[in-house]
């Protein structure tokens, strides 16, 4: 059975510089694979690329075996069933949290234009049918009761999840999350780890770039470690954990000792 | 090959003062990122200060000249003053439709001061052109071209050699680096508008007299500025300069050998065609993400 | 109690006519009516799909144009050999052609907007409207130049010919209560979440599948439409078009009718465009010379952006709330 995600020998170009050189990883279906590294590694340009935010200069990215997403349109390529969410908190500040949902729902919904201006009968059906199942996304990230408060009144880490339940609403196959628990108190990034494991239980990919070490190495099957724009380390997190290479990345040469 | 270079001088002396309106415009665009909807009326201003102190005052025309540039330089730091200062950081929606305010109301009071009747500008230049071969080329002109060099020549020593001029740039190039360097981001953004009007009341105090002076002439003005920023991409000084030219010699072509009554539609053309297939202008670097 | 304010409202504004004797403020009205209708167009594209479009007033034009010149007839050279004549047609007919040049010119618009971003965009938007004004008044074998079309039919629906101003009136208004339902549709519906979710958060939206050039081309061409339609109806009810119908200075007045009012909001262009439309008449009535007019309007405009930055209803709801 062919991986979900292949991306072969990617290259990207950014500000000039070679931000990624010669890339190449797998994502396996139904796993959560965790893309680590030091600030600066590449990470997010990684994300950037697949998800059609970045033209990369060189290489592939295989969708299913057979799809090539390199040269599609973001939008085209949330379509195919991949869904990022972003570094830094990304909602729809002036919406409130149930309109938030409606709009990752965007592309359940089928009503067209000329319906929805001569009001044909369907349209009132699907537009109800959209607004139960956006309150029940809401639900499943804990945040049924903000249902009408304006995003950007929301709590930090309220907002963070709100970004999840986005992209959940877009029903994703392959779930791109970008720091999600950044800047989460202890208890809030627990509660997210569990959370988790229930979008994972819904069978749903997961591909995750994260700092916290501790959720990194809780919620992974698998861990891949950038520096500098290339892979070093591609493994389960136990032999991440022991690599001196990856060690090395993060720490400096001074304490490769530091490897048991 | 006469009739085409008598084209090019004449685009030669237009491009002058063109250049010096578009780089009025590229350096409040690309220093403020400001859409300046009064830039045109700045221009008129200038016009109708040399109107006032020549014809009304009687004052000396090379004397008028600096004056009605000086005059053009306060209004333009009256205007950041009193308008812009209070807006800084408020999204771009806000600034143009406070910008568009303002030149209606500029606008309509010129129109109230000067009525809408053209109002012609005495030059003590010979009314006979110099004549060399087959080109002729009138005193008046060849005086705008003149007084818009070094009126560039200035800007570019301003801009490349004092401590005013590196401020400005480094606030072009990063602007919350510049202020963590001690850079008063509210004093160059004063300094950077009335520079920029002050180069378009000079445009306008050049050409003026060249022509006449008339309510509405800032809106074609204003309007070849903003093609000009265009070709030569947002906040390069060379691009500007050049883009003056450019669109000065595509008028004069474009009016000889297809049509005058287009003339002024060759700008607004330029302006589109270049934009469908260089989104950033001419000149601007590219970096485009998603 | 909502419904009860609009029965009301439709009730004083449908028999008008009956208790506003006064021809020329009947004027007033449906011209400032006609220019609401241009307004809540803008609205759309500006106060929701987020498009910075100064440009409003070609399709305005063009569809006073289009629709004029299909109800009289024209004949054009196109090239040496090939001369288009078209002949009279019904009002009507003619006023679907003026929606339909509009909405196309309104697909260019938007598919340029793709491409051209923020402040470059307002310039583009602003040339075209100037490049079309400028063929307006060059073109003179197709559009009479500055000479202007005139003897324009009037409004008709058939062998219904609206001579007088009442009738005139309620065209106008009918127009309006479409035109408001048609944008509420929109706005509340799958296609203007999305339109707002583009101009809200670009990135984010691409990210959940939405395609930023098909809405953005949905928004300019119904919006291009309407400004088309009310154009059209423009152009039948003074029935004389020229060049001058696409100045610079009537986007600016849609624009200060939408902005004033409230972008975004459904309400905001009508108000805007009462007090924008009527004002200048107070004003006259008021002795003052027109360039006054223009001063009010600047400085009104400053002073509304400066202490009610999202316009007058909302700040009106934030007083009710």
């Amino acid at each position: 059975m062919s991986p979900l995600l292949e991306v072969k020998n990617l290259s990207v170009r950014f500000g000039g510089l070679l931000a990624i050189e010669d890339l190449s990883f797998e994502v396996r279906e139904g796993e959560v694979l965790s893309l680590i590294g030091p600030n600066g590694a590449g990470k997010t340009t990684a994300f950037n690329a697949i998800t059609g935010y970045l033209a990369p200069a060189s290489g592939e990215i295989l969708w299913r075996g057979t799809r090539r997403l390199n040269g599609l349109k973001t939008h085209q390529i949330a379509a195919q069933g991949l869904v990022r969410t972003f570094q830094k908190t990304s909602v729809f500040g002036g919406r409130s949290a149930l309109d938030n949902i409606l709009i990752g729902l965007h592309l359940r919904g089928r009503q067209t234009p000329l319906a929805i201006l001569l009001r044909l009968p369907y349209v009132a059906r699907e537009e109800r049918e959209l607004e139960t199942e956006a309150g029940r996304i809401l639900q499943f990230v804990g945040l049924g009761k903000r249902k009408s408060e304006l995003a950007s009144g929301l709590p930090y880490g309220e907002q963070r999840l709100l970004e999840v339940a986005i992209a959940l609403a877009a029903k994703p196959q392959l779930l791109l999350l970008d720091e999600p628990v950044s800047g989460m108190n202890p208890s809030e990034t627990a509660s997210f780890m569990a959370k988790l494991a229930e979008i994972r239980a819904l069978g749903i990919t997961v591909l995750l770039v994260e700092h916290d070490m501790k959720m990194v190495m809780g919620v992974s099957d698998r861990v891949v470690c950038l520096s500098q724009g290339r892979i070093i380390a591609d493994g389960t997190p136990a032999e991440i954990q022991r690599d001196p290479e990856v060690i090395r990345a993060y720490l400096g040469e001074r304490y490769k000792h530091v490897v048991r | 090959m006469d009739q085409l270079l008598q084209h090019g001088l004449n685009a030669l002396m237009l491009g002058g003062t063109y250049a010096l309106l578009g780089i009025g415009l590229t350096l409040i665009f690309g220093i403020m990122k400001v859409v300046n909807f009064t830039h045109g009326e700045l221009y008129a201003f200038g016009a109708y200060m040399m109107y006032a102190l020549v014809m009304l005052t009687g004052v000396n025309f090379f004397v008028a000249l600096p004056l009605a540039i000086a005059l053009g330089v306060l209004l333009g730091a009256a205007l950041e003053l009193l308008l812009l200062r209070r807006l800084r950081g408020a999204d771009i929606d806000t600034t143009m439709l406070v910008m568009i305010g303002a030149w209606i109301a500029l606008q309509a009071a010129e129109q109230l001061a000067w009525t809408g009747v053209a109002k012609s500008i005495n030059n003590p230049f010979p009314a006979a052109p110099l004549v060399v071969g087959a080109v002729s080329v009138a005193w008046n002109r060849v005086f705008v071209l003149v007084v818009a060099l070094a009126l560039i020549g200035l800007t570019y020593g301003l801009i490349n050699h004092t401590k005013l001029g590196r401020a400005m740039r480094a606030t072009f190039q990063d602007r919350e680096t510049a202020a963590l360097m001690g850079v008063q981001i509210g004093t160059i953004h004063t300094a950077t508008f009335a520079l920029g009007s002050g180069l378009a009341a000079a445009a306008g105090a050049l050409l003026g007299p060249v022509f006449v002076a008339y309510p509405s002439m800032g809106d074609l003005a204003a309007a070849k500025a903003f093609a000009i920023v265009i070709l030569g991409g947002m906040g390069s000084i060379p691009g500007a300069t050049i883009g003056g030219f450019i669109l000065a010699l595509v008028e004069e072509l474009g009016a000889g050998y297809i049509s005058s009554g287009y003339r002024d539609a060759m700008g607004f053309a330029l302006i589109i065609v270049i934009l469908l297939f260089r989104p950033t202008g001419l000149f601007a670097r590219k970096e485009r993400i998603g | 109690m909502k419904a009860a304010l609009t029965t009301a409202w439709l009730v004083v504004l449908g028999t008008l006519p009956l208790w506003l004797d006064n021809p020329y403020f009947l004027h007033v009205i449906i011209v400032a009516g006609i220019f609401i209708i241009a307004a809540m167009s803008l609205n759309l594209l500006l106060g929701y799909a987020g498009q910075l479009s100064l440009g409003h007033v070609a399709f305005f034009g063009i569809g006073a144009y289009a629709s004029a010149l299909t109800s009289l007839g024209f004949k054009v050279t196109i090239f040496p050999q090939w001369v288009l004549t078209v002949e009279a047609n019904p009002v009507w007919l003619a006023m679907l052609m003026g929606m339909v040049a509009a909405g196309l010119c309104g697909w260019f618009i938007g598919r340029i907007a793709f491409k051209v971003r923020g402040a470059y965009f307002v310039i583009v938007s602003i040339s075209f409207a100037e490049v079309v004004r400028l063929i307006a008044v060059n073109w003179v074998e197709l559009t009479q130049g500055p000479m202007a079309l005139n003897n324009i039919p009037p409004l008709a629906l058939g062998d219904l010919v609206f001579w007088k101003k009442p009738e005139n009136y309620w065209l106008v208004l009918a127009v309006a209560v479409v035109a408001y339902i048609l944008v509420r549709r929109l706005v509340h519906s799958r296609a203007g979440r999305a339109m707002v979710a583009l101009a809200e958060n670009e990135p984010l939206a691409t990210s959940v599948g939405i395609d930023v050039t098909r809405y953005l081309v949905l928004a300019t061409v119904v919006s291009a439409a309407m400004a088309g339609a009310a154009g059209a109806l423009y152009a039948h009810y003074v029935r004389i078009v020229d060049p001058d119908v696409f100045l610079f200075i009537y986007t600016v007045t849609m624009v200060i009718m939408v902005v004033t009012g409230g972008k975004g909001t459904l309400a905001g262009p009508i108000v805007g465009g009462l007090i924008f439309g009527l004002l200048p008449e107070g004003l006259r009535a008021l002795a003052f010379a027109p360039e006054t007019q223009w001063i009010v309007y600047g400085v009104l405009m400053v002073l509304v952006v400066y202490f009610l930055p999202q316009g007058i209803v909302p700040a009106l709801r934030r007083i009710r709330a």
